[in-house]
């Protein structure tokens, strides 16, 4: 299967990854590969199989619905990138 | 001293041959003295370290110690280590000191063992020669010119070199186990859910699965002793008992049903190495097991079924990454896609950044069916391939890896054939079962690694196997000779 700019430029958007255009050829070849690689599964016959999510099968746990962390905001924030009053600081978003 | 295993240093320990202060300084001392050959160490915690000994010292003189108190360990950069630098060897996370402790590191710290430092690795787990890490490549101590493997390259360099009595790492694809291989250690990836995932930075979590890196099968045995077991704060941990796993360590083997896979020992394995694993199952057929031939017909799918799963997977765990409560933050970022954008485009490398294209393309809206849920059936068919073969079988042998250790910078810019490094080691993943590397012998001079696959939740037989060939042989003892 072949990816072309565009995809992949449409890709790296939906994973918000800034992507430098020069690296974006190499980036068409090599994920191009990588799908030509999974094109394979193609060929298994999978009627019927069910998918598997979970190596046993396991199915989750339920706890009581009751408070067992304890509140750490200042440890939390103290390696956070910007913080003020407790909130954590990002570009303004509402004008 | 660096050359006792683990049960000769707690005896030495506990009758007073030697304190931990002094033999956590020894290990310091040979870090310090070749570290800057191979690269293992990102961060060497040489004030934690003597704490800690000072602590383990002090139990042992007050006779409360266990039996890994005062044994020195070094973590694989993977595990959050509270007050510790712990950077996954990536650029995002080079300033990311842990306000926490993993579950692994807690109940190893609980045991009385001491950190020595945490080690190298590809970055975010992803990779088998652990050149993509962000703090350059590690180097293989049997010869510097190669890789030692990866992802857990750092924890298996700093083994090979005796920079460390034991190490943890973890195994997504075939991390413990390939670089075991590569560098002559015995590597155990445990059955998924046997060892907690908090506090592991989470690559492809449906895979993770954490286990030692140590000199011998006894040596595993006593440290998975102590990182196994549930914990309600990993929602995949299995609530099940923790055996001892040094109690069948003797047990004979006569008996033992060994299946040999066919699509483990065709195209593209190694005839030297292929050789070197026969030799090894011929010791284990003098020590009385049956050998059979056996089929795991979707092997074929392995690699592709991983290439999908383990980057949806880590295209999904990664997105925490964003630049806004911890991690690298873009400099004046115009708005807030440009913040993540710019945060992630330079936080990541680009091995890292190819996995989450990847997995961001096959769980995209109109793909997800013909990519993720394909995927996730094929992978039911490799896992019943090994349903199957258990039927008839006790343990399934092969080699671990394809070749013997590559050199650096051979297949770092072609990635599908850095993938098929992990060919032998991924199925046993993708089905969440046990698998153990160990030392089998040499092809010029460079180490080859026999994989001995179980049953669920069979960690005991296989370190019992394990240790009966190393009763037998004493290829886990031999070390290069440039760390003597």
């Amino acid at each position: 299967m072949s990816l072309d700019k565009t995809d992949v430029e449409q890709i790296a958007y939906l994973a918000r990854l800034a992507i430098d255009d020069n690296d974006i050829p190499s980036y068409v070849r090599e994920l191009s590969n990588i799908f030509d690689l999974v094109e394979q599964l193609g060929e298994a016959d999978t009627s019927n199989i069910s998918p598997m999510a979970h190596p046993l099968d396991a199915h989750q746990r339920l706890r009581p619905d009751v408070v067992t962390e304890t509140n750490q905001r200042e440890l939390f924030q103290s390696i956070a990138p910007e913080t003020q009053d407790g909130i954590y600081l990002v570009p303004q978003v509402i004008e | 001293m660096h050359n006792k295993s683990l049960s000769e240093l707690s005896a030495s320990l506990h009758n007073g041959e030697f304190s931990s202060v002094e033999l956590t300084q020894h290990y310091l001392d040979r870090i310090n003295a070749h570290n800057s050959d191979i690269n293992a160490f990102i961060t060497i915690c040489d004030d934690l370290a003597l704490e800690q000994a000072k602590a383990a010292d002090l139990q042992l003189q007050q006779k409360t110690a266990g039996i890994l108190t005062g044994i020195p360990l070094a973590h694989k950069d993977i595990f959050c280590t509270q007050g510790v630098l712990t950077s996954c060897a990536s650029k995002m996370l080079a300033n990311f000191v842990s306000p926490y402790n993993a579950t692994v590191v807690e109940k190893i710290n609980a045991a009385g063992m001491v950190t020595l430092g945490k080690t190298n690795m590809d970055e975010f787990a992803m990779g088998s020669s652990n050149e993509t890490s962000f703090y350059g490549a590690v180097k293989n101590p049997w010869d510097t010119n190669r890789v030692p493997g990866g992802s857990s390259g750092g924890s298996a360099a700093a083994m090979a070199a005796r920079l460390a009595p034991i190490a943890t790492g973890t195994d997504t694809g075939g991390s413990i186990r390939q670089p075991a291989s590569l560098c002559n250690l015995t590597g155990l990836k445990p059955t998924y859910g046997r060892v907690s995932r908090y506090g592991m930075i989470a690559f492809a979590s449906s895979l993770d699965q954490a286990g030692p890196m140590a000199k011998s099968a006894e040596d595993a045995a006593l440290l998975l002793n102590v990182m196994s077991g549930f914990d309600k704060r990993d929602s995949t941990s299995v609530e099940r008992d923790v055996p001892d796993y040094t109690a069948d360590l003797n047990n004979s083997i006569k008996g033992l049903r060994i299946g040999l896979p066919k699509e483990y020992f065709g195209e593209g394995l190694d005839p030297n190495v292929a050789a070197t694993v026969d030799a090894a199952i011929k010791v284990y057929e003098s020590l009385g097991a049956t050998i059979k031939e056996i089929t795991l017909p979707n092997s074929h799918l392995a690699i592709p079924t991983y290439y999908v799963v383990a980057p949806a997977e880590c295209s999904s765990n990664l997105s925490r990454m964003d630049g806004v409560r911890f991690g690298h933050r873009c400099e004046n970022p115009k708005d807030l896609t440009d913040l993540y954008q710019r945060s992630r485009g330079e936080g990541f490398g680009d091995e890292v950044k190819r996995r989450i294209l990847v997995g961001a393309y096959a769980l995209s809206a109109g793909y997800y069916d013909a990519y993720y849920l394909k995927a996730q059936q094929c992978r039911r068919l490799i896992s019943n391939d090994f349903k199957q073969a258990f039927d008839d079988v006790d343990v399934i042998m092969g080699p671990t890896a394809p070749t013997t250790a590559f050199k650096l910078g051979d297949k770092k810019d072609d990635p599908i054939a850095m993938y098929l490094a992990d060919i032998y080691t991924i199925s046993t993943n993708l089905a969440g079962l046990p698998g153990i590397s160990i030392p089998a012998g040499f092809v010029d001079g460079l180490p080859v690694g026999l994989q001995i696959i179980g049953n669920y939740f069979d960690e005991a037989r296989l370190l019992n196997v394990a240790h009966r060939y190393q009763q037998t042989t004493d290829w886990h003892t031999q070390t290069p000779a440039a760390f003597k």
